[in-house]
């Protein structure tokens, strides 16, 4: 996210945004002990296990670390896929 | 009296916990609290000398411990400040030779006779540091606008939670107003807004610091000083006043100030 004047004069973002841009994105991992690649893992099984109660769309999963203040949450979005209606005569 | 113990930690080594521990103990112990000071970095110690009572040390906390003297003979009183008192660190042993259960009993032997304990932890997230937040009724991270001294703060702060010792409370030291200015400093709100914890204080760069830990009479002692003013401020807040945070990243200069506007407008 650069400002208006860094845009304008076309110059990089300031240090301290990137610092806490990153930061950011170090401290969700720090805070949960969560690899990407374990949290790969985790989205895999979700869709296994799900898959085998309801036909969902696995290519359009997505599960994402949130936090709001200290407090961590694991969002989980699963679109379903629509329901063939049968043919009623 | 039953003394509140007050633990200053940082997990990362630095950051200034034993400036802190130093001049918020001689604040409070300047408002007329009666304070002893407790070193928890045992084979690393460092707030006998930042208080100036290195010549003054006979027993330690480990000899305390061990039982090789009573808790009173540890007890190095500070001339210039009559409620002020240091239990030293021992240089010659390390984090091992004490366990958190002597804390607990050495905190609870404490109590009765003083107002605050501080606790001044060693840096890392080992027994020295379990130790140290063992007794602790209020814990105090303190941080410096960086990023490596920031991720750390998260991690003690979360360790903290998991020991059932929070909410802490946070000092952010070393902050450069110029810098935060400039954009090239993690500006108050930013680190708030990372940690997510409450704050106690903000303390400014000041050379002064360095001066006068090289003469042993901490900054607090000096009315006058910025920094001094700071920790004042703290102890005021560790004793339940009310007082507000001065704005140390106030713009001086008019297109310092054209460009918070403009930047302002975008939000």
């Amino acid at each position: 996210m650069s400002s208006f004047l860094d845009r304008l004069l076309n110059r990089e973002p300031k240090s301290a945004e990137q610092a806490k841009e990153r930061l950011k994105l170090v401290l969700i991992h720090d805070r949960t002990d969560l690899t990407p690649s374990e949290m790969a893992a985790l989205k895999d099984e979700l869709i296994a296990v799900i898959s085998r109660h309801i036909e969902i769309d696995p290519t359009a999963v997505k599960i994402e670390m949130s936090h709001e203040g200290r407090e961590q949450r694991l969002i989980a979005d699963i679109p379903l896929r629509p329901i063939r209606r049968r043919r009623v005569y | 009296m039953t003394a509140k113990v007050i633990t200053i930690t940082s997990g990362k080594g630095g950051v200034g916990k034993t400036t802190a521990t130093a001049n918020i103990g001689v604040a409070l112990a300047a408002t007329g609290k009666k304070v002893v000071c407790i070193d928890g970095d045992i084979g690393l110690r460092n707030l006998d000398v930042v208080m100036g009572l290195e010549n003054r040390i006979v027993y330690d906390l480990v000899d305390v411990v061990e039982g090789r003297c009573r808790l009173r003979q540890a007890l190095i009183r500070d001339k210039r400040l009559p409620e002020l008192y240091l239990i030293p660190a021992a240089q010659t042993r390390d984090k091992s030779a004490v366990s958190p259960t002597d804390m607990i009993r050495l905190a609870d032997d404490l109590r009765p006779d003083f107002d605050l304990i501080l606790i001044d932890s060693p840096a890392g997230i080992e027994r020295g540091f379990r130790n140290a937040i063992a007794p602790a009724n209020q814990v105090i991270v303190i941080t410096n606008p960086e990023v490596s001294a920031v991720r750390d703060a998260d991690r003690i702060i979360g360790m903290i939670e998991a020991e059932e010792k929070g909410p802490a409370r946070l000092i952010i030291n070393r902050i450069k107003p110029k810098m935060v200015q400039r954009g090239d400093m993690l500006s108050v709100n930013d680190v708030l807004e990372l940690l997510a914890i409450d704050l106690i204080g903000l303390v400014p760069d000041d050379d002064d610091v360095v001066s006068s830990t090289n003469r042993g009479s901490p900054v607090a002692m000096d009315g006058k000083n910025k920094a001094g003013q700071a920790f004042r401020d703290i102890a005021r807040r560790l004793s339940g006043e009310q007082v507000p945070f001065p704005n140390l990243e106030e713009e001086s200069g008019i297109f310092a100030r054209l460009a918070r506007w403009i930047r302002r407008e975008e939000e």
